[in-house]
């Protein structure tokens, strides 16, 4: 029997084969044209404004002043060299001593202060992505399932199901209540579930919420861990963008919560990470932080599948052990964001947009169901076009968070310099002044059908890092652009 | 204070409660033993030796060196420019220039006998984790993969735990100095199919951890032939493809399918890392190489839960593009990883002990079955907690590896300094010499 490209698909496992990695999903169009037609303010102004991208952008300036004062937090410097080897050989699962402080500092820092984080139970992961699955498997077994509030990131699709053959229940919230989860709509998910002989192992939240950009209040939380204290499930509670929280409410950490409940701690686990409270998505650094020992020993175990280099645990040591450093980094970054999602939503005020109130994240939830010619998906999906298309936007439609309710959108802001913010500003402004010189809503519907909806870009451009500009960055664009050399056969 | 209230216990999955990471395993007891009284020239010098530990730290002042004089790897440039632009690279196809890099290295590394495309490496955090992936990728939970026995003792839970695939050993033994044969595989193919396990690949270290040998060339070929035939991957483990004493020897199974064309090559992934022949386990450097396309792409895309630190790979793509150092590391690297295995072969057999004969790797694979009360692996154990008790060498004994055959213990001796060798060798020939006194 021949080893043909015919029989490929049958030779590669199920996992292999299956779109659990969810990269066939209409979503990835918004990407192409981004990546085909990239915005850049002398070379393209014409091009497609990345808004899809949620990073923190805004801040660099105060890393890299750290790291130019501190040369000694490499181990490649003159002043570092001399811990060179000792780093290099450590791939000890537990971590550097000094990693895990700081990291425990800067969570408990981010929680306000309210909460100790214990540095010995700080367990490591390849980023909140592998975070989030080990967390899975070690919870549940393949075909159990996790309640999962909506709208919900994306990518939980692929890190919760993909290897680890769960399932998602998505626990829908509505805008009636400004998606508050609650215990009925968490009761009735379960409910459902159980009917259809799906075994529920627990919740995973996202707090702040991605998409939303709003910070969980105390009661929704409270009742979160009361629900599953009842059910005996456990809670996951990914904390990522903790630290991009302004103004009030306040950030609270499920660990602050169940310090004042009468609560089964072994069902409380947080994940954590550093790309988008600090920005350095690409260093990998995913944190697992049980409250039950077993949970947390294994994830230990499992973490030598996607432990963080030994050379950036020990620069991250050095930077978030200087307090004086983090607290100024943490008021800054609050600050300047809040300026940011200032700017955007006053500027979408003024041309009657409304946005979801919130205070965190690197993006804002806006609210464009009026201008749907109906309340559909299909319809979101073709406004969405428009503004990759016309607007040249590139934002997030509503339904790649599996959102119920169809035309909300999410809307990135702190990947991006002040000028493409004043450029993509310009840009809605046009787009919604175009619309009003038409009569009415539903004559701004018709102008749109009528235009040719089909995406169309210019060349294509091949992934080339030296074209790489802080206005053109895509790097965690999906889409395979390296020419693979077929196999000579 | 919250009141405690009655907890019921609440399931973890199945996978979190086996057993299958395999640390309750004896060899790690070996471990518990030298954390609790590690040797120290000066400060502890009847401590326990460390000789169960594949580390290279033969060569870091070469790396050192690099660093002093290359500052452009150390930093992002004058006042940071970089920093950002490295710092948001989460982009699962890697930085081109690193990926670019390690093709070369590794093209180097065979002596520029077979060619390898940046665009099929794909990057994940350490061989670890690149040999679950694969795993993950070639076989479905419940099927088997099939691997020549004595192995690395992590692959029975790196293949296994998460992945629910079944690992059917190949039997070897000194018969033949622990060669792979036709008939071993097909015995093994014969055993998974008796326990109704579909074998999806096989998958061989070359050069071999425990034994220190290279694979020959007429072994690799009968081993792909045994994959083509049976119409399974072939996974090949080249960690230590560096640390060959002499270039020439190590045959990658790259070469052998340059020799065939490139036919039949879409079942053959091989993986790669920079823990052992750089000395940089810390770092987590591992590589998938893959000649089917299906499996790079799906591999990269599941890399997102393993991706290198970005931080990492500029610091290597830096260091590892200088042809300069790249070539001078790994000449220099054989030599002095040639003169260690020499003084410890040479002092094992003044003691009276014989070893395989070993042309690879930062280990030898000692012979100590004559000593054995009985050939069993009890005895062996017996054996082995003697050596780690009384003779205070961690050292790790052939049936943590599989070996079939009881009395092989596998020594490290790459991860220390000469002087701390030289005590190890003293102990263990008093002990030799006490014994025949006995």
């Amino acid at each position: 029997m021949e080893f043909t490209r015919n029989n490929n698909r049958q030779l590669l496992s199920k996992i292999a084969t299956n779109d659990r990695h969810g990269e066939n999903t209409p979503y990835f169009e918004g990407w192409k044209a981004y990546d085909s037609n990239p915005f850049h303010p002398t070379q393209n102004p014409q091009g497609v404004i990345q808004m899809g991208l949620a990073e923190n952008q805004l801040c660099f300036d105060l890393i890299e002043k750290w790291l130019l004062e501190n040369p000694d937090a490499s181990i490649c410097t003159a002043e570092g060299v001399d811990r060179f080897r000792d780093i290099a050989i450590f791939q000890d699962y537990h971590g550097l001593k000094e990693f895990r402080q700081g990291i425990a500092k800067l969570m408990g820092r981010v929680g306000g202060n309210r909460v100790k984080f214990d540095p010995n139970r700080i367990v490591m992961s390849g980023g909140a992505t592998g975070a989030n699955e080990t967390v899975m498997f070690c919870l549940a077994d393949p075909g159990d399932a996790f309640l999962v509030p909506s709208p919900y990131y994306a990518a939980f699709s692929r890190d919760l199901r993909w290897r680890t053959g769960l399932e998602i229940v998505p626990v829908d919230c509505k805008s009636s209540n400004n998606f508050r989860i609650t215990r009925t709509a968490l009761e009735e998910a379960y409910e459902k579930a159980q009917r259809s002989n799906i075994n529920v192992k627990g919740v995973i939240i996202a707090n702040p919420s991605n998409p939303l950009g709003t910070v969980l209040d105390k009661e929704t939380m409270r009742s979160l861990v009361s629900f599953v204290n009842d059910k005996s499930i456990h809670l996951v509670c990914d904390e990522i963008y903790a630290a991009t929280v302004f103004g009030s409410p306040r950030f609270i950490s499920i660990a602050e919560i169940i310090q004042d409940m009468d609560c089964n701690r072994d069902l409380i686990h947080i994940v954590y990470s550093l790309s988008k409270d600090m920005g350095l998505p690409g260093f990998r650094v995913g944190i697992i932080y049980s409250f039950n020992d077993d949970v947390m020993n294994c994830a230990r175990k499992m973490s030598s599948f996607g432990l963080v280099s030994s050379q950036t645990q020990f620069l991250l040591a050095a930077m978030l052990n200087d307090e004086e450093f983090v607290g100024n980094f943490l008021r800054e970054s609050s600050k300047r964001l809040a300026k940011r999602h200032h700017v955007f939503t006053k500027g979408l005020e003024r041309v009657g947009i409304s946005t979801l109130k919130s205070n965190a994240g690197l993006f804002f939830w806006m609210d464009m169901r009026p201008l749907l010619k109906e309340q559909t998906v299909q319809a979101e999906i073709e406004l969405w076009r428009v503004i990759i298309n016309k607007v040249k936007l590139n934002v997030s439609p509503g339904s790649s968070f599996q959102c119920s309710e169809p035309g909300w959108f999410r809307v990135c802001f702190a990947n991006m310099d002040d000028e493409t913010v004043q450029v993509a500003l310009e840009r809605i402004r046009e787009f919604m002044h175009q619309g009003k010189e038409e009569d009415g809503v539903s004559e701004k519907s018709k102008h749109w059908r009528k235009q040719n909806l089909r995406l169309s870009f210019s060349s294509s451009r091949l992934y080339n890092e030296s074209l790489m500009s802080p206005h053109m960055i895509s790097p965690h664009s999906p889409i395979p652009q390296s020419p693979l050399v077929r196999a000579r056969t | 204070m919250a009141i405690e209230i009655e907890k019921p216990s609440v399931g973890l999955s199945k996978v979190a409660v086996s057993e299958t990471h395999g640390e309750d395993s004896p060899y790690f007891a070996g471990w518990k033993a030298y954390d609790e009284n590690p040797y120290n020239e000066s400060s502890n010098p009847s401590g326990v030796i460390q000789m169960g530990l594949a580390e290279n730290q033969v060569s870091f002042d070469l790396l050192e060196k690099y660093l002093e004089e290359h500052s452009e790897a150390s930093s992002w440039g004058e006042g940071a420019p970089g920093f950002r632009e490295n710092a948001l690279f989460q982009d699962y196809h890697g930085l081109k220039s690193f990926r670019q890099a390690m093709a070369n290295f590794m093209e180097q590394i065979r002596g520029g006998r077979a060619k390898f495309d940046p665009d099929r490496i794909v990057l994940t955090a350490g061989a670890t984790a690149a040999n679950e992936l694969l795993t993950f990728i070639l076989a479905d939970p419940g099927d088997a993969l099939l691997v020549p026995t004595p192995y690395y003792p992590g692959f029975d839970r790196d293949l296994r735990w998460r992945t629910g695939v079944k690992i059917v050993p190949i039997h070897c033994d000194s018969s033949n100095n622990f060669q792979v044969t036709p008939e071993a595989m097909e015995a093994a193919y014969r055993c998974a199919e008796s326990m109704n396990l579909k074998v999806r690949g096989i998958l061989i270290t070359n050069p071999s951890n425990p034994l220190g040998a290279t694979i020959q060339r007429s072994v690799l070929e009968q081993i792909l032939d045994f994959a083509t035939n049976k119409n399974i991957h072939l996974v090949s483990d080249e960690i230590y493809s560096g640390s060959t004493f002499s270039s020439s020897e190590f045959i990658s199974i790259a070469e052998v399918l340059e020799t065939r064309g490139y036919k039949d090559s879409e079942r053959v992934h091989i993986v790669y890392s920079l823990s052992k022949d750089l000395g940089l386990p810390g770092f987590r450097v591992g590589t998938i190489y893959s000649y089917n396309d299906k499996v790079v792409t799906t591999a990269r895309r599941m890399s997102s839960f393993t991706l290198i630190s970005s931080q990492t790979q500029h610091l290597l793509a830096c260091m590892l593009s200088n042809k300069e150092f790249s070539e001078n590391y790994i000449k220099t690297n054989r030599e002095r990883l040639t003169w260690r295995y020499d003084m410890i072969i040479n002092g094992l057999k003044n003691a009276g002990i014989e070893c395989l004969k070993g042309n690879a790797g930062l280990f030898c694979w000692m012979n100590l079955s004559p000593l054995l009360e009985e050939p069993t692996r009890e005895s062996e154990l017996a054996l082995w907690k003697v050596i780690l008790n009384e003779v205070r060498l961690n050292i790790s004994p052939g049936s943590s590896c599989h070996c079939s055959e009881p009395g092989w213990f596998r020594v490290c001796f790459a991860n220390m300094s000469e002087q701390t060798l030289e005590v190890a060798l003293g102990r263990i020939h008093k002990f030799m010499e006490q014994r025949r006194r006995n």
